[in-house]
């Protein structure tokens, strides 16, 4: 079976969690990139895509089981959820076109904090919720403008994963939207709230509104900026609450491996039981 | 297509769902092909609702199982993206099992294509799965699974699950 090619077929993967010990997801599978594709720029979106989906999702997860509601805590873990599939998908990609020959895990559980190209919006602590509300936000918006343009790139796998991530991040950005909306348009404690999640959020906007990353990948320059700055709006509009859409910012950041120091502690208790039992399984 | 695949084709297809057991996969639209190569071997494309969806290293088990029980000697499941699955894919029947279960099935797919952030606008009713009734609304977008919502009937006062459109 050489499954890769038009179709946009990913290699099948029945492994959930490290150490369970299921087979290796790239069996079988030969994943060609059409001619002139460079592999390794391909792996450079995908890993960086990959990366805002996996921090973002660890954050998200941590209001399991402390959620002002448990609707909402559904909601968050099911966003997350979304996002982790995205991730295993774009590593995996990433593993087979660098020429490395690493899987998913490597990527996840073997790479250190400075390897990591997400945005650093994704990695501050998860705050009060929100901040948790505002940073979806921010997050959903530049990633589902990226997702659509990368519907048309060069490579046939990441093109079908941003297909299916669009309809995903479409609800996530709904779900963030509303509740910002809510915030800001609630109580005076609530719009407290969101005003300070704005303040805190707002150093590390830039960063996100870049879409450097999509360029060379069927991202129109500016989409993203234009995409964010319509969306938010819409929402500060509804909520009250300003939103800001900074300038370009120079100097290095996430995607060049340049991280805050929150990083590396996400990552401790991320990689924790892969790297003190490794190739472990139960 | 042989009589083989014919075969698997039925066999792959009647495999239910592991989270909504009421409908198989076949009716989810899941199962997009299946080639056989005459020496015992099948091949299943499958194509999963959500990236994330932890049902599908069950389902993608639960396939192969079935079809190692109906004699085929290698069973290779693939996944497929593209093109992606939507709620589109759902068939009649499927839809009728899912009502009759309980499960709101999902009405027309957003369209394609850039996607406007509408924060006012009222989405479409979803009819009560138990009486029918017309007066219903959202509880929350997230329910038990990655791909259903939770509801709630005005009339009957019944909560319901809701097979999110995509």
């Amino acid at each position: 079976m050489n499954g890769t090619g038009e179709d946009g077929e990913v290699p099948g993967d029945a492994r959930w969690a490290f150490g369970t010990g299921f087979e290796d997801p790239l069996h079988g599978v030969v994943a060609e990139l059409p001619p002139g594709v460079d592999g390794a720029a391909v792996a450079g979106v995908c890993v960086a895509l990959a990366d805002d989906a996996l921090v973002g999702a660890q954050r998200l997860a941590e209001w399991v089981t402390c959620a002002p509601e448990l609707e909402i805590e559904l909601a968050l873990a099911n966003v997350g959820l979304d996002l982790l599939g995205q991730a295993r998908l774009l590593y995996a990609r990433a593993g087979q076109v660098d020429g490395s020959g690493r899987g998913e895990d490597d990527f996840a559980y073997r790479r250190a904090a400075e390897e990591f190209r997400c945005l650093r919006l994704t990695e501050l602590p998860r705050g009060d919720f929100a901040f948790t509300a505002l940073r979806l936000l921010a997050l959903s918006c530049a990633r589902l403008a990226l997702l659509d343009g990368l519907r048309g790139a060069a490579d046939p796998v990441l093109a079908a994963v941003a297909e299916r991530g669009v309809t995903e991040v479409t609800y996530h950005r709904l779900f963030a939207a509303e509740w910002v909306v809510r915030l800001g348009d609630g109580t005076a404690v609530s719009r407290g709230r969101l005003r300070r999640a704005v303040g805190e959020a707002e150093p590390w906007l830039a960063e996100v509104l870049d879409d450097e990353v999509g360029a060379e990948w069927g991202v129109a320059p500016g989409a993203v900026r234009a995409a964010c700055a319509a969306d938010w709006d819409r929402v500060a509009r509804q909520s009250g609450v300003p939103l800001p859409v900074p300038a370009p910012a120079g100097g290095a950041g996430g995607r060049a491996g340049v991280h805050t120091p929150h990083l590396p502690g996400l990552l401790a208790e991320l990689q924790g039981v892969a790297r003190a039992h490794p190739g472990a399984s139960w | 297509m042989t009589a083989a695949e014919t075969w698997a084709l039925r066999v792959a297809g009647a495999v239910p769902d592991p989270e909504l057991p009421v409908v198989t996969v076949a009716e989810l639209g899941m199962v997009r092909g299946v080639a056989c190569d005459g020496a015992g071997g099948v091949v299943v494309r499958l194509a999963p609702t959500y990236a994330g969806c932890p049902a599908v290293a069950e389902i993608r088990a639960d396939v192969a199982a079935a079809l190692r029980a109906a004699g085929f000697a290698r069973v290779e499941v693939v996944t497929v993206w593209s093109p992606p699955w939507t709620s589109e894919w759902i068939s009649e029947a499927g839809r009728r099992k899912l009502a009759a279960a309980g499960v709101a099935p999902p009405g027309a797919a957003p369209a394609r294509g850039p996607v406007a952030l509408t924060l006012s606008a009222r989405r479409t009713a979803v009819p009560c799965p138990r009486c029918g009734a017309r007066e219903t609304e959202e509880v929350s977008r997230s329910g038990g699974t990655p791909c259903t919502a939770l509801w709630r009937c005005l009339a009957c006062r019944e909560p319901f699950e809701h097979l999110r459109e995509v």
